[in-house]
């Protein structure tokens, strides 16, 4: 894991202040195959290896932590190209899975390639950029934004799009 | 994936202010507080410093709060100075109990913020010059708007003047509203030309059951954690009242609420619960209660519009059985034996005309009305919704489930109530409507001709009518022969030349001056000629009730854009403008009717409607006079539940539930008993089902609110749904080369309209299920004119043929097209 951000200019930045004052600063992590966007909020996210392209098996959903270990997370090789996603076919996507509604875990339906969430009985769409199905949650489910490398087929998590649940940033 | 970022909030700082909110939305009402601050500020991560009293420093545990993005917003006020905000749902509210849902949540990120969602708020009066909509001043506006009023009431009397009207709760209604508008329709203007938001004439959605002498919303949202039974008949409450359904119903199925049940009836056996639906439909509500307890749970899928028949079948074997409560309906009923004789049907004949076995139907008779173990009747709620209220005869079939309630004596008791789930809240306190009932059928009255001016008031009723195609085109052809006389009067004039203008078009040519008033420029309001900015709760304080009875403050925490302001002011606009104008022509007679508007807030509307309740209709009572905004504040988010029984040590005391004395809302005090023969569906729906091949059920779904009058301009929403969908049988799809995604025609010799395809399998072949009332895709064109006999629509019963119109890449690239029911 390795930080490639901006640390000490959040820490010279007030904390009232820091929407936009960091209107920008994103530009500084915008990365070739990376899903960062050039602009935009973006937090202090680590750089973490989840996968490997070529060892990823099609519709599992794999677990990984990320921005920290306490936000579990999956990534899922979908077979074909979908919304969002990276790797030599455009088809791994990842998502943050505790339920942004209320915080319960998120159980992977891979018949349906949807998460499903006990709880409230929200339903996301793996294949549509997390798009609520139905449910009660007000966005769609947290994206984990990847980075893919062709040389060595690294799938890397290097940011999230969307609050995971519980939280007041993704970075603590 | 077209969602901006957003990856961090802002916390309220420990002095932010905090105020009460009821949802905008559904009937439920859950409770919210909204924080505000000034911008430049915010609260931090550890629990002492930010006013929710939570530490951030670690993620926060799963159910231990609900606060996302779409919660949050950045205001201005009008000195300037912006403010975030944040609306979360309040744990201590009995309703919700800190649960938020789809819709409610979102409501921070709702309120006006000239670069949000709601950026297209309408900030002035606007006025269609001829050749474009330009923004009038109120006194501008209200010269116009008043003057028309005056020529029209002058020369044509009251009867020439329209009104498509609210008359609900929650955003665009409320306690304040209603009484503001209804005073000035019906005390002032005194018109009886009215049809309210989603119905074409002047009529209560539930007749037969207060005929009968029970009000609709008779229980408590407990009642439902209580009962022994619940059925649910035409309604999917997980979709459209859900924290009714999440908090409280569901629990019971659980078993959540078992100790409470023992605890309140020591004496009874107490088994796990069980659920029935009742609907053609398997909805997702009954596929999240199948998840949890599928031996529990019964369907009674009826065959369309024969709900009658079911409840005359069930109520004939129960009476065979001998579990009716005889003492109860010699004491406290009248009629029964009419309407047995009137609604006999053999369990052979039931089951056939509603094409459920006759063991289900045992069953479910078995489940609701059999006496328990314990020799006690078991308590049964019917909880329904528009399955009755747009169902085949709204009269007959509500008459014929009260009757089966009435029989079984499952009114009155804790654990059971024959209550509407409902759609809006409630808020209802008008001066008494002056017309007959049945009330005139308004939209026909449009069509044919009649009418000069018409107010579209908080609503968008060509989103929400039957025969909307005729409708929508009758109201354009009369429209624009206004604006054609706009256009064609050259410019220059008067404000008294335009008024001139304007009659001369709606009296010599078959014109109609067309005024909506509204948050948003509506599909209505675009073809129309005057738009008049309102408010809703947040910028203005309001009142409203929930489905059980519960009234609560929402309360004003920041500015209407631009000179947006509430209903009722408005009201006191139209009615003040026109008491000048007759005084100043010395007619004070006329002057007279359009007093008492003399009002600075809405607080001044609410004690003038629902403070002063003799005489008029009022929702709150004779006790309505304990209730002040200042009581309300105090009693927080849980409110009171009407009618109030006393003031007493600082709070409001309400009721639970009603008619426990069996004292029913009648003269005599009984429970009244309505004959409901099953006599099949009306002529011209039978004659559409001969003819065309798809049943086009109709109803809601989860993230759509009314007419999507947000939705239409919040990603989250309108991406989920660009066009209403409609839910068809996958073999019936194939067979017309449809897949999900497509756009579809649907149309009958009605009318026609278009829909996202959406293939579902638990829809029987020939049935279908569209969104009703969206922004794109306008079921009620295919809808027949037929109503019952109070003019009540069957916007369910409709039968149309299908087509494919177009292949959607799009739609299908971006739009989940996978199943809605929970498996």
């Amino acid at each position: 894991m390795s930080k490639i951000t901006r640390r000490k200019f959040l820490k010279s930045s007030s904390v009232a202040a820091a929407i936009p004052l960091m209107g920008s600063a994103g530009n500084a992590l915008a990365k070739e195959n990376s899903q960062l966007p050039d602009t935009g909020i973006i937090l202090d996210y680590p750089e973490t290896t989840v996968s490997n392209s070529s060892q990823l098996p099609v519709n599992k959903a794999i677990s990984f932590n990320y921005p920290d270990n306490s936000s579990p997370c999956a990534v899922i090789r979908m077979g074909h190209a979908v919304p969002g996603g990276v790797g030599p076919d455009k088809d791994i996507v990842a998502y943050s899975i505790l339920c942004n509604h209320m915080g319960c875990p998120l159980n992977y339906d891979s018949t349906t390639r949807t998460f499903k969430c006990a709880c409230h009985f929200s339903m996301f769409d793996s294949e549509k950029a997390g798009q609520m199905v139905t449910g009660q949650a007000t966005e769609d489910l947290p994206r984990i934004l990847l980075s893919y490398d062709k040389a060595s087929g690294d799938i890397k998590a290097v940011g999230v799009d969307g609050l995971i649940f519980g939280r007041q940033a993704n970075v603590v | 994936m077209t969602q901006k970022i957003k990856d961090r909030i802002g916390l309220p700082p420990v002095n932010a202010q905090k105020t009460n909110m009821t949802c905008h939305f559904c009937i439920v009402g859950c409770g919210y507080h909204t924080y505000k601050w000034p911008t430049g500020k915010e609260g931090g991560r550890k629990a002492n410093q930010n006013a929710l009293g939570i530490d951030f420093t670690q993620p926060v545990g799963s159910l231990q709060l609900s606060m996302t993005p779409a919660m949050t917003n950045t205001v201005k006020d009008k000195d300037g100075q912006s403010y975030n905000i944040m609306m979360i749902p309040d744990k201590k509210c009995v309703v919700n109990s800190g649960i938020s849902s789809t819709r409610g949540g979102a409501m921070g990120s709702l309120m006006y913020n000239d670069t949000g969602a709601s950026k297209e708020r309408l900030k002035y009066p606007r006025f269609f010059t001829g050749d474009d909509w330009v923004d009038f001043d109120w006194k501008q506006a209200m010269a116009i708007y008043a003057g028309v009023t005056k020529r029209i009431l002058d020369k044509d009397g009251a009867d020439q003047i329209m009104f498509n009207a609210f008359d609900h709760g929650g955003a665009g209604g409320g306690f304040e509203n209603t009484w503001g508008s209804g005073k000035y329709m019906f005390s002032a203007l005194k018109t009886k030309m009215v049809r309210i938001h989603n119905r074409p004439a002047y009529n209560s959605e539930c007749h037969a059951t207060r005929d009968m002498g029970i009000g609709e919303l008779n229980n408590s949202y407990e009642d439902s954690e209580v009962a022994d039974t619940i059925m649910f008949i035409g309604m999917n409450c997980y979709e459209t009242q859900t924290n009714y359904f999440l908090n409280h119903a569901l629990l019971n199925l659980q078993g959540a609420t078992k100790d409470k049940r023992k605890k309140w009836f020591p004496k009874e056996s107490i088994e796990d619960s069980r659920f029935i639906f009742v609907d053609p439909r398997r909805t997702n509500t009954q596929a999240i209660c199948e998840q949890t307890a599928k031996d529990r749970v019964l369907h009674l899928q009826i065959e369309p519009g024969t709900d009658t028949a079911l409840f005359n079948g069930l109520l004939s074997y129960v009476i065979e059985q001998g579990w009716q409560n005889k003492k109860f309906i010699a004491q406290h009923t009248s009629g029964f034996d009419d309407a047995l004789k009137a609604n006999k049907m053999s369990l052979a004949d039931c089951s056939k005309i509603t094409g459920v076995s006759e063991a289900d139907l045992k069953k479910a008779a078995e489940w609701a009305y059999k006496p328990k173990a314990s020799g006690h009747a078991p308590r049964t709620a019917h909880m329904y919704e528009k399955g009755i209220i747009w169902g085949n005869d709204n009269y007959k079939i509500q008459s014929a489930l009260v009757d089966l309630v009435l029989a079984t004596q499952n009114v009155g008791r804790r654990g059971t109530g024959v209550c509407r789930l409902g759609g809006h809240q409630e808020g209802y306190a008008r001066p008494p409507y002056p017309g007959p009932r049945p009330a005139p059928y308004i939209d026909q009255e449009i069509i044919n001709g009649n009418g000069k001016m018409l107010t579209v008031w908080a609503c968008n009723s060509v989103r929400t009518t039957l025969n909307a195609q005729q409708y929508q085109a009758k109201i354009i052809q009369r429209s624009n022969i206004v604006r054609d006389a706009l256009i064609q009067s050259g410019g220059g004039l008067t404000t008294e030349q335009m008024v001139d203008v304007i009659y001369d078009a709606v009296s010599n040519k078959g014109g109609l001056f067309v005024t909506t008033i509204d948050l948003y420029p509506t599909t209505f309001a675009e073809l129309g000629h005057m738009m008049l900015p309102a408010a809703h709760p947040g910028e203005m304080n309001l009142t409203s009730m929930n489905g059980e009875r519960r009234m609560r403050l929402s309360e004003k925490f920041m500015d209407a854009p631009g000179i947006a302001k509430p209903d009722c002011l408005i009201a006191a606009s139209a009615a003040n403008a026109l008491k000048d104008m007759y005084k100043a022509e010395g007619n004070a007679e006329m002057a007279k009717r359009f007093e008492g508007f003399d009002w600075d807030t809405e607080e001044d509307a609410f004690n003038d409607g629902f403070r002063k309740p003799d005489g008029i209709d009022s929702q709150g009572g004779g006790t309505g006079t304990l209730v002040t905004y200042e009581r309300l504040r105090a009693m927080g988010n849980n409110g009171v539940q009407l009618p109030v029984k006393e003031f007493k040590d600082g709070k409001l005391i309400g009721t639970e539930m009603n008619y426990m004395d069996y004292k029913f809302s009648t003269d005599d005090g009984k429970a009244h008993f309505l004959p409901a023969p099953w006599t099949g569906l009306p002529e011209p729906v039978e004659k559409l089902r001969g003819k065309h091949k798809f049943w086009i059920n109709n109803g809601r779904a989860n993230h759509v609110w009314q007419t999507g009058y947000h939705d239409r301009y919040h990603a989250f929403r309108a991406e989920r749904y660009p066009m209403a969908p409609i839910e068809m049988n996958p073999a019936d799809a194939k067979n017309l080369g449809i897949e999900s995604g497509d756009v579809v025609e649907v149309y009958n010799s009605y009318g026609s309209t278009s829909a996202m395809a959406y293939l579902e399998p638990d829809m029987k072949p020939g049935h279908t299920f569209m969104v009703f009332g969206y922004f794109k895709g306008n079921v009620g064109a295919v809808i027949t004119d037929w109503t019952d006999q109070n003019v009540l629509p069957y916007y369910k019963g409709t039968w149309a043929d299908i087509r494919k119109a177009s292949s959607m890449a799009d739609y299908k690239k971006t739009v989940s097209l996978k199943r809605r029911r929970y498996s």
